[in-house]
């Protein structure tokens, strides 16, 4: 019998429920640690980003409709997945050259991290929230509402768990996310998108993006629909983000690359990573004398 | 089919001649391939929109949602050099509110008629309703055929029918609706078109869709629809005009539809008294790739105005 023939994988985005090819047909050889290649991955466009952003809205109404704590059922249920596929996370780790150990921590860190953020659904609105006092005959009270499609921009390190870290927060108070992955190790989220459509996170609420960052950052800054940037980036790339950003006054919170964070800290998840990407409203309620 | 509708389809196929449908698909699949770009797509867009017949048909219109929706069509949006819609296009209750909004424009008033979308209604009725939307000052009468006596095979019926709604109509433009996703094959979409045009006058419309079913214009019956005008128009000199409507929702579509037009009936077809869209959602689409090509920055639905959300 004839040796059996190499099956291996196209990888492709996730973006509005579906797996896509780049619109441009255009992909990047990546290859693995020991300089061997080991597959194409997409080169994604900024048509590509319009159109995960116009899945992130048709999605975005109804997952923020959801009561929160079914939002924590979804976000646990994805904690699951990538809980019984993590040997397979492991793998999609070590193709960028992390070592076994370090891999397994960083996927079981991952798996943590989504846990945190599932609990805190329900609970964010109640510190975040407020009756506040005031000299009238009023009932004020603030509370919080998703900002609306969040853009995520992956730092090179922690090529997962960092790609996590920025989602989680963003989709645990009802927002939308475009993310684009790590440039040098794009894999991780291949294999994120794979067990995200096997959560039950409804398809468009996070939209996977692989490709060259400085082709799309631009495109990130400028698209009006994208109501908020998180993520990981150096001086020129925050100037120039902040600058196109203005122009339809989205909320940016980048964190620097000229400076260390310690991704697997507890310091990296919280509330304030949730606050970040909500909006504050207050309505005053006329009360009787 | 009954034996004598079978032989009455029969004669008129044998005279007008059938649809190759794979050739159709295979044409129209072409369409989507071109690369419109800058200049010519911002042409494009703005054709588009010249030739929009703004859509509300719902049950809770009102004269108020009838008003903004005049107001869009007048001037679709603040700080972009748009020109105004073709038409508004309401039900017959509410003509004689659109009338007063775009009167001294070059916005017309579209009313459909006799008893849209089913056409169910006793001759009498329907006649009765296109005469009174005339009366409230309509401009365009988008009437439906007699599916049940064209699928039966009285044709003489179907184009009997048409012919009393065009007297009715007066000076009135009128768009005939096959509605083709009832019409089941292309080849009786191209019979339905050319039964309609025999009896049309010059730059009449013949028109896809309602809207009100679940399939809709498509570029393939579109193709048909345009192909059975340009030989109708070779056989006898008339210029029959083309609405498609229904489905077609973004700026990209729109122009695969224009491009279908140029190459099949070429630049004479390609203004406002010879093709229009049928649309509510497609105009904020088109608007928002205008400013998208103007500003370079991709824009956000919310930043237009949204004036009608049916079809």
């Amino acid at each position: 019998m004839n040796p059996r023939l190499p099956i291996t994988k196209t990888p492709k985005c996730y973006v509005g429920g579906a797996f896509i090819r780049s619109e441009s047909g255009r992909v990047t050889p990546l290859h693995d640690a020991s300089g061997a290649f080991f597959a194409n991955i997409p080169q994604c466009t900024r048509k590509d980003l319009r159109n995960a952003v116009e899945a992130a809205a048709k999605s975005g109404s109804g997952w923020a409709k959801r009561s929160a704590y079914n939002r924590g059922q979804i976000i646990y249920r994805l904690a699951e997945m990538i809980e019984a596929r993590s040997a397979e996370m492991i793998e999609a780790l070590q193709v960028g050259g992390q070592p076994s150990a370090r891999a397994k921590t960083e996927v079981a860190a991952t798996v943590d991290r989504l846990i945190h953020y599932a609990g805190w659904t329900d609970k964010y609105e109640q510190l975040l929230g407020n009756v506040n006092p005031v000299s009238s005959p009023h009932f004020n009270f603030t509370v919080t509402e998703p900002t609306g499609i969040v853009g995520v921009l992956a730092p090179e390190d922690a090529p997962l768990l960092a790609l996590v870290s920025l989602i989680a927060p963003a989709i645990t108070s009802g927002n939308t996310v475009v993310a684009l992955a790590s440039t040098s190790q794009p894999y991780p989220s291949i294999a994120l998108g794979e067990m995200l459509a096997t959560s039950d996170l409804p398809g468009g609420v996070v939209n996977l993006l692989t490709g060259f960052r400085a082709e799309l950052l631009p495109t990130f800054a400028t698209h009006a629909h994208i109501r908020a940037i998180s993520g990981v980036a150096n001086a020129d790339e925050r100037k120039a983000i902040k600058l196109a950003a203005a122009d339809s006054v989205k909320r940016v919170h980048l964190l620097k690359t000229e400076e260390t964070h310690d991704w697997f800290a507890d310091s990296a998840q919280g509330l304030y990573e949730i606050r970040d990407l909500v909006e504050f409203k207050t309505t005053w309620h006329p009360i009787g004398a | 089919m009954s034996t004598s509708a079978h032989a009455a389809f029969r004669r008129l196929f044998h005279e007008i001649g059938t649809v190759d449908a794979v050739g159709v698909e295979e044409r129209v699949a072409k369409f989507a391939t071109r690369s419109i770009k800058k200049k010519s797509k911002l042409f494009g867009l703005k054709l588009a929109v010249t030739m929009v017949d703004l859509t509300t048909l719902e049950g809770k219109d009102t004269p108020g949602k009838v008003a903004s929706l005049c107001q869009k069509a007048i001037a679709p949006h603040e700080g972009i050099d748009v020109p105004s819609t073709a038409a508004v296009c309401v039900y017959p209750a509410m003509v004689k509110h659109a009338k007063k909004h775009v009167a001294g424009t070059s916005v017309r008033v579209a009313s459909v008629a006799t008893a849209f979308p089913s056409g169910q209604a006793p001759l009498k009725t329907r006649l009765a309703e296109v005469r009174s939307a005339v009366a409230d000052g309509a401009d365009e009468i988008d009437m439906v055929i007699n599916r049940g006596a064209f699928l039966s095979g009285e044709f003489s019926l179907v184009q009997d029918e048409i012919r009393q709604v065009v007297e009715a109509c007066g000076s009135s433009t009128l768009k005939v609706i096959l509605e083709t996703s009832e019409l089941e094959t292309y080849d009786n979409i191209r019979a339905a078109s050319f039964l309609a045009m025999q009896v049309l006058r010059p730059n009449d419309f013949i028109k896809t869709s309602t809207g009100k079913t679940s399939a809709n214009a498509t570029l393939g019956n579109n193709q048909v629809m345009l192909e059975a005008i340009r030989d109708f128009y070779f056989e006898t000199g008339i210029p029959i005009a083309m609405k498609p409507a229904g489905g077609i929702r973004t700026a990209k579509q729109a122009l695969q539809f224009l491009i279908a037009v140029k190459e099949t009936l070429g630049d004479e077809w390609l203004n406002n008294q010879r093709y229009r869209f049928g649309a509510s959602t497609l105009l904020n689409d088109l608007l928002r790739q205008i400013e998208k090509e103007r500003s370079g920055n991709y824009q956000a639905p919310y930043y237009f105005s949204e004036a009608a959300e049916s079809y």
